[in-house]
């Protein structure tokens, strides 16, 4: 993708570089401190990659996160950031992203951030639809307190601080986001680089709130919790591609060189279930459609994932509609309540004058 | 004229004659209700009569916390007191000299507040033994002597109302609903207000609905009527005008003044505003105002909590907004680790805080100013931010104006305390010259600060003006200025992540030193001492300023000196209040908390200064306070009798 390609409506107000970018261009002096083998660089590599690639004005971008591993990220790019507190980025993102249209604003998040302490700010951002694109790192543990349970992890996992088993159940990003009338859902790997830039750039060109969860792997307190869907040997049958206006199949590649298992419609439930292709014809397949407008079908499609240890997982973009969007709804209010006023102190004057007044000489 | 000297508004019944018009130098009327009768609204039109006939005036609005409370109830009475005179009112009166009570439960309810002797006008109509049992009447007090002590005028209110507007074809219910036009109507001839501004009013309200228009028109003309006619006010008043300085004025509410406030900082500053705000009582009208403006560039921005406003209004902030949130004691404990956040970042931002009586959800209608300490020291860590407080409804516009610009040149969180009774109390206010507030400059970093190494240009976000000790506000969009900020302690200078001891020690040192810095900016503290002879300073802070100005004339009067000042900054405090302190061989410190202020007054100058508490959810009663006062200048056995009601 180049700079040709912009505006995305997404980053319709935010203007572009006039000189090309490099990586480069986008890494700050500080050292970066997450553990080795931390899915976090993966990421980190991707956007340091992707961002040169939208040809934004550098200084336009701003990163802001919360509490957690990921939520460093922002000290790594050399754009403007803010590593606020727990949970409350979704929230700080909301007052600058609408009160500053020519901005390309992301929040960085983990499960814990995003889904525990800041489960709120999280739906009512998706609900609001404000322009800004908020990266869910999952890694179904808490990390940078050394290895609790967290709102994703599965039921009955062995962490320090529930040794007999976590009595909590999980929750699932995608089917909370899609169940707070978020516009754009998608699920990515942080070791799938070209799968990951590609979601960004979906991410980014959507105007609205854009949620991507990316499966991140935390190699030192919950290693391997993704291994189903990156093992080489195992993802063909755990991965569930979901490309809109192509049939949802998977698992080893049939004579038509597509999967030979999909996904079908049960007449009788309307739930999804996964078949063999072979069992009930190509054409009998579901077609992803992200931009349906009724989310039905979007939410069946997130339930395909596991609850418990992954096994298989729906990745791709769920649903990607327009609709409308806070910040410029509530611009559009400020502007045309401004129409006509030339100067703010003489309608300032006018204002504390209205009202019924006396003058005493 | 010294308001103890003023008359009580008693009509005389034993000297009736149609024309006569009783002069009186002030006036306090109360008007209760059930909290659907429309007391609040028949107090407010009373009061702008009052004000445009030229009166000086304060308010105080009481009502429950629940919208409709059972109604005939006691928790469901609303009331709305108004003072007005011929002179400089402080506050909205002690002791009312005049109660409108449209049932039982209004005149139960605030039977123990009156003054003795005082005018009683009561509506009959719900005065059944069992509306009485409901709320502990065994007797009908209309007739069992328990009013003796006062002049009472009961009449079948409602049922008045109600004939005199069967002709516009409403229902009963909704015909008795205009019974307080009826009484507005009635209370506007005894004392002689003009009635044109509500008849217009009533005109623009009911414009949709003519023939609720045309019945409280009737109501109000017929309650006028009644009192023309009936032998049963043989006298009416008249509280002449006061005299007031020169200029345009109009009577505004504490909230309204704040957002007006709010606005004037952000057009002074050139900064657009952004609000980020949860609705709670008693600071939501604030956000309604706001909402209304949008045409000054005012963005508001209804959170889904307490803390995603503050977080809104800061992440607006580093882009370059006013940020502004406004709540009341329960909100600011949710917001306090963001508050934390802007003292960390350094940005500038506005919190409000109209006080309501605590802890928890406490007395969410009524009134107190115990959340000083809060304001202070409720964050973690050392976490210092400026305060400051309004001392009038009026003063409230001032009051934001200053957090504005305290906020923007010290890029720090600003606390403005306000109170339950500012916020709802009004008075009037002349408007000001835009020509005379403050500039406020924001100062944009627009270029790198910095040479690095190899000497090329970098910008340092913690490189401070030597004189405000203020960190460069560079925000997103310029080029060159990139640069990361965050709650983890940063290093002196370049802002990147620093856990080095000295670092840390000097960062809590000058964060702390800056907020002080606020203090070169003030002007001198203003002292009342007319004399100079004073032993005794009265010293206060916010809301209590009407009440302690009426006890101190009180005292005055009674020919004690005694001297009073009031502080506008709680944090810093102005850099000659020490030495004022020690220039009076007493302090006394009169709040509605357990001594919030005395506490940090004896910490910071070891002066032992004497606490007059009270936290009843009410302002202050001037009368008491005077008594306090006097406590401490008389000499040792001269004690007076004090007639307490005629104090204001």
């Amino acid at each position: 993708m180049t700079s040709t390609r912009l505006p995305f409506p997404g980053l319709r107000d935010v203007p572009a570089s006039e000189a090309p970018q490099s990586r480069k261009d986008y890494t700050s002096d500080q050292e970066v401190r997450w553990c080795p083998g931390c899915g976090d660089y993966a990421v980190l590599a991707a956007v340091q990659g992707f961002l040169p690639e939208l040809g934004l004005k550098r200084e336009n971008i701003v990163f802001i996160s919360g509490i957690g591993c990921s939520s460093r990220f922002p000290y790594y790019l050399d754009t403007f950031g803010m590593h606020s507190i727990h949970g409350r980025a979704p929230a700080i993102a909301t007052g600058l992203a609408t009160s500053r249209p020519d901005l390309s604003v992301w929040v960085v998040t983990g499960d814990g951030d995003a889904l525990s302490i800041g489960g709120n700010h999280l739906i009512h951002a998706l609900r609001r639809n404000v322009n800004m694109t908020i990266l869910l790192f999952n890694n179904r543990i808490y990390g940078l307190t050394k290895g609790q349970y967290s709102p994703t992890s599965e039921s009955g996992k062995i962490t320090k601080s529930s040794p007999k088993g976590s009595p909590d159940s999980p929750l699932n990003p995608v089917s909370l986001a899609l169940g707070a009338e978020a516009s754009f859902v998608a699920r990515t790997i942080d070791s799938d680089r070209q799968h990951l830039t590609s979601v960004l750039s979906a991410a980014t060109a959507h105007r609205g709130t854009s949620l991507v969860e990316i499966y991140q792997n935390c190699p030192i307190f919950n290693d391997g919790a993704f291994d189903a869907v990156k093992n080489p040997e195992t993802k063909a049958d755990a991965v569930i591609p979901l490309v809109h206006g192509e049939p949802i199949r998977f698992g080893p590649k049939g004579e038509d060189g597509l999967g030979i298992r999909g996904i079908v419609r049960d007449p009788l439930s309307g739930s999804l279930r996964v078949v063999d292709v072979a069992d009930v014809g190509a054409d009998r397949i579901l077609v992803h459609d992200a931009h349906a407008a009724d989310p039905t079908t979007a939410f069946a499609l997130s339930r395909l994932t596991g609850s418990g240890h992954l096994t298989q997982a729906p990745i791709g973009i769920f649903r990607s509609v327009e609709r409308q969007t806070y910040d410029d709804v509530a611009r559009e209010q400020v502007r045309s309540a401004s129409e006509g006023i030339t100067d703010r102190s003489t309608a300032l004057d006018n204002l504390l004058h209205s009202g019924d007044t006396w003058t005493v000489v | 004229m010294p308001e103890a000297q003023a008359t009580l508004a008693t009509p005389n019944s034993t000297e009736p004659h149609r024309d006569t018009i009783h002069q009186l130098d002030r006036v306090v009327i109360r008007f209760a209700g059930d909290s659907g009768d429309g007391m609040q609204l028949t107090g407010s039109r009373f009061t702008q009569e009052s004000a445009a006939f030229g009166n000086d005036l304060s308010t105080l609005p009481n009502f429950p916390a629940e919208i409709r409370a059972p109604q005939g109830t006691l928790p469901g009475v609303s009331s709305f007191q108004v003072h007005f005179a011929d002179h400089n009112v402080l506050t909205p009166g002690d002791a009312p000299g005049v109660l409108v009570a449209m049932n039982p439960a209004a005149l139960k309810a605030n039977l123990a507040d009156l003054a003795a002797g005082a005018t009683i006008i009561v509506d009959t109509h719900d005065f059944t033994s069992r509306a009485l049992k409901r709320i502990g009447y065994e007797e009908n007090p209309l007739e069992d002597g328990t009013l003796d002590a006062y002049s009472v005028h009961a009449f079948d209110l409602t049922g008045l109302t109600v004939e005199a507007v069967k002709d516009f074809g409403l229902t009963r219910k909704d015909a008795a609903r205009a019974k307080n036009m009826f009484a507005l109507g009635l209370l506007s001839w005894m004392y002689s207000r003009p009635v044109e501004s509500t008849l217009t009013f009533l005109e623009r309200r009911f414009a949709s609905s003519p023939q609720i228009r045309d019945a409280n028109i009737a109501a109000l003309k017929t309650g006028w009527n009644f009192g023309e006619t009936t032998e049963a006010f043989a006298v009416k008043f008249e509280v002449k005008p006061a005299p007031m300085a020169p200029g345009t004025y109009r009577n505004i509410t504490g909230n309204t003044a704040l957002a007006y406030g709010l606005i004037a900082g952000s057009t002074q500053s050139g900064l657009p505003l952004f609000l980020g705000s949860y609705p709670i009582t008693p600071a939501s009208d604030i956000l309604h105002e706001l909402s209304k403006h949008k045409q000054f560039g005012v963005t508001t921005f209804q959170a889904e909590d307490e803390i995603a406003g503050v977080g809104a209004a800061l992440g607006a902030s580093f882009g370059g907004a006013l940020g502004v949130t406004t709540t009341s004691g329960p909100g600011i404990a949710l917001k306090a680790e963001t508050i934390g956040l802007a003292v960390m970042l350094e940005l500038p931002m506005v919190v409000v805080n109209v006080q309501r009586g605590g802890p928890s959800t406490g007395l969410p209608t009524k009134t107190e100013q115990a959340d000083l300490l809060q304001a202070m020291f409720g964050r973690n860590g050392e976490s210092p931010l400026p305060i400051i407080a309004p001392q009038s409804p009026a003063d409230c516009f001032d009051a934001a104006v200053e957090a504005a610009r305290i906020a923007v040149t010290y890029r720090t969180p600003v606390m403005l305390l306000s109170d339950g009774m500012l916020a709802n109390g009004s008075e009037p206010w002349r408007i000001p010259e835009l020509a005379d507030l403050p500039r406020i400059d924001p100062d944009f970093a627009t270029s790198p600060n910095h040479v690095n190494a190899d000497g090329g240009p970098e910008f340092w976000p913690y490189l401070r003006d030597e004189q405000t000790l203020a960190r460069p506000w560079a925000l997103p969009g310029t080029a060159g200025l990139e640069h990361r900020i965050g709650g983890l302690e940063k290093a002196d200078g370049h802002g990147n992540i620093s856990y080095d001891p000295a670092n840390h020690d000097h960062m809590v040192r000058i964060r702390q030193a800056k907020v002080e810095r606020v203090a070169e900016s003030l002007p001198p503290l203003q002292v009342d001492d007319p004399h100079g002879d004073a032993k005794l300073l009265v010293l206060g802070w916010g809301s209590t300023y009407g009440p302690i100005g009426a006890a101190v004339r009180e005292v005055r009067d009674q020919g004690y000196a005694v001297a009073q000042a009031h502080l506008r900054h709680l944090n810093p405090f102005p850099k000659d209040l020490g030495t004022l302190l020690k220039r009076y061989e007493k302090v006394l410190v009169p709040e509605m908390n357990l001594g919030q202020l005395s506490l940090l007054l004896r910490a910071k100058y070891l002066v032992d200064v004497a606490g007059y508490n009270q936290v009843r959810g009410l302002p202050l009663r001037a009368s008491e306070l005077a008594d306090a006062i006097l406590q401490l200048v008389e000499p040792a056995g001269s004690g007076q009798n004090l007639t307490k009601e005629s104090i204001g």
